[in-house]
């Protein structure tokens, strides 16, 4: 665990991600798309103009046959825990993404953004996307959006919320039965999607916690950790030449 | 009516002449306006820009226009700040009305692709009211609006000393008035501009996920700061040198002593050396140290002829190390073809200091498993930025045939 936790609640939201068991099937990120209303494109194989928000990496290990070996690597927003700011939200010129110090979510106001496209730079995972478009779906899918999420307009950017609306719904709930809203679990459209359960959400800074146990797994590794930007999406992987990937010149 | 407009005891081209050129730069600009009227009506995805370049000529041009139109702050603050302890400043005054043009029309140009620039341009105002403190945007935003304000205060006097406008009392006396208070002013858009250069350099030095871009600092303000400061302050009083010449290439005209070139010869010879031995300290720095704590090589961040490694050794040492010797020598200022060369130079530099800070900070790939990607610019992102041009060049057209800009142009070119 990192020694940045700055949560004022005892609640820090954070994934683990079992490489061994993903089987790149894109479920995740295909029930993130429905979850959040992700728009589509008529052609959505331009990736870098598409808005997917757990994109799907195929990370090689660069031998020949029979060394040859390749893992999938989903990617949603690490909602970066680092001191002081995330690096998205340190740069928004109008406080229009910001980091909720009471549970760690990096959240967007998508009436505010201005499409300044700072936080996309600052982001070195790419998890930021922007709307180049206005946003559609098919006809026929119109009435499948869901209500609980904001559909965004063109010239802002969007991001993974590690789907919020879920933890606000448990909120209220838990306030409206007499209960602790801080103690309340949930769970992302992509872990609930996942068919292998490789993704596992939670609370970090409970000691008893899934996440909390799986993030400190030998196993375990973060992407770029040398950046200091403390991601709170864990990966965990058996293989060294995973770990190399995830973090240049390890 | 135009010769009535027209200063007295100077010569100017015949108003067909002048007319035809006006128009050639009010078409270019329509190009322009179509073109950033597209961009607002289609939407930002007309332009080159992707996910993977948040940034791309709208800021590169932007950036490169405010550095180069830091001469006017500075000739300012050389010209009413410092002159009356260093008397041989008082040259600037002989160009100083240009230096004021000069940056109104850059400052207010890059307001206007800026606001192309962000995706959502009818909440443009909301960084006034939404303002994140810990941004250098928001610093930016905050500082480019007073001092294209503070500009344009600076600007009506010489305005106002337009001959029919003069002969309004009222404007004759406001114009006196502002021009009591210029030193004011000038030293106000000094500071609001030292401040504005360098958040524009702490724009890319703060990135501290991006390792091309981050630069360890001092309290606040990453070393990029002080560096975009420098540089502007070394190739601004360049580009109103080159300006300056251009306009006595294309009047036919000798507008301003010979001295004048050759002092800003010597400033920015002086001031492109420190920046230059700074920046070199602070590439060696980033190579070696900081980079590398990252897990980066330098050869990591350039990639073939696109973003090849040919940027550094043109921005430092063509661009950098070789007008700041040249022009530090009383030989290298003494030839124009060589002075004005080197002029040129330290302005190519700074430009691709800004490119190199704002596309390459973003193209070279972070996460180990990512590519390089190559931007290129659409139209709809070069026509607004050479429309922009055409501004600068159609407002300093106007001020130069209506307003007496330059204070010797009667001694050195007398009507017989």
């Amino acid at each position: 665990m990192s020694e940045a936790q700055h949560s004022k609640s005892g609640v820090l939201y954070g994934m683990v991600i079992d490489l061994d068991k993903c089987s790149g099937c894109t479920a995740c990120s295909a029930a993130c798309q429905a979850e959040n209303n992700v728009s589509f494109l008529p052609d959505m194989s331009n990736k870098v103009r598409s808005i997917t928000w757990m994109e799907i990496y195929w990370l090689q290990n660069g031998k020949d046959y029979p060394d040859y070996q390749f893992t999938y690597l989903p990617r949603p927003c690490m909602h970066c825990n680092s001191p002081h700011h995330s690096p998205c939200t340190f740069v928004c010129p109008v406080n229009a993404t910001r980091r909720d110090e009471e549970n760690g979510i990096v959240s967007m106001v998508y009436p505010r953004c201005i499409g300044c496209r700072y936080c996309m730079v600052a982001c070195p995972y790419h998890a930021r996307q922007f709307n180049w478009w206005d946003p559609s779906w098919p006809q026929t899918m119109e009435a499948m959006l869901s209500p609980e999420v904001s559909t965004r307009m063109r010239g802002v950017v969007e991001k993974c919320t590690f789907c919020h609306h879920r933890l606000l719904a448990a909120r209220s709930k838990a306030f409206a039965d007499g209960n602790d809203p801080n103690a309340v679990t949930y769970m992302p459209a992509c872990a609930a999607a996942c068919p292998t359960k490789a993704i596992a959400f939670g609370n970090l800074l409970d000691a008893d916690s899934e996440v909390a146990k799986l993030s400190k797994d030998p196993r375990a590794f973060r992407i770029l950790e040398k950046l200091k930007t403390e991601p709170k999406v864990y990966y965990l992987s058996k293989h060294q030449w995973v770990h190399k990937l995830g973090d240049k010149g390890l | 009516m135009d010769k009535a407009l027209i200063p007295d005891g100077v010569k100017r081209c015949p108003l067909p002449v002048f007319a035809l050129g006006v128009l050639l730069l009010t078409a270019v600009i329509g190009w322009g306006v179509w073109a950033g009227a597209m961009v607002l009506i289609k939407a930002l995805n007309v332009t080159g820009l992707n996910d993977y370049f948040g940034f791309g000529f709208y800021i590169t041009i932007d950036l490169a226009i405010i550095a180069l139109g830091a001469g006017a702050f500075f000739s300012g603050f050389l010209y009413y700040g410092l002159s009356r302890f260093f008397p041989a400043f008082k040259e600037l005054g002989k160009v100083i009305n240009l230096a004021v043009i000069l940056g109104f029309v850059c400052y207010t140009g890059a307001i206007v692709i800026l606001l192309l620039e962000i995706g959502q341009p009818l909440r443009g105002w909301f960084p006034y009211w939404h303002p994140n403190v810990h941004s250098m945007l928001t610093e930016v935003i905050f500082c480019i609006t007073v001092y294209a304000i503070v500009l344009t205060i600076e600007y009506v006097p010489i305005i106002l000393e337009n001959r029919k406008i003069n002969e309004v009392r009222g404007a004759h006396v406001f114009g006196h008035t502002l021009h009591e208070l210029m030193a004011i002013f000038a030293l106000t858009g000094t500071f609001l501009s030292f401040f504005h250069q360098g958040s524009l350099g702490g724009v890319a030095g703060v990135l501290f996920a991006r390792p091309f871009a981050f630069r360890t600092g001092f309290f606040i303000w990453p070393w990029t700061f002080f560096l975009f400061v420098l540089s502007a302050i070394s190739s601004g009083p360049a580009f109103t040198a080159l300006v300056c010449r251009a306009i006595e290439k294309i009047s036919g005209k000798q507008l301003v002593d010979r001295s004048v070139y050759e002092l800003f010869g010597k400033i920015v010879g002086t001031l492109l050396s420190v920046y230059i031995v700074l920046k070199i300290i602070d590439t060696l720095y980033w190579a070696l140290v900081l980079a590398p704590s990252f897990g980066f090589k330098l050869t990591d961040f350039y990639l073939g002829p696109y973003y090849g490694i040919w940027l550094l050794v043109a921005e430092i040492l063509i661009c950098g190390v070789i007008p700041a010797v040249v022009l530090l020598t009383p030989k290298g200022r003494s030839s124009n073809g060589i002075l004005f060369g080197m002029f040129m130079l330290a302005c190519i530099g700074v430009t691709i200091n800004r490119f190199v800070m704002t596309v390459q900070a973003i193209a070279s790939p972070v996460m180990p498993f990512d590519r390089w990607e190559i931007y290129i610019p659409t139209i709809y992102e070069v026509a607004p930025g050479i429309a922009m041009l055409a501004y600068c060049a159609l407002i300093i057209t106007l001020s130069y045939r209506y307003l007496p800009l330059f204070p010797q142009e009667r001694e050195f070119n007398p009507i017989r």
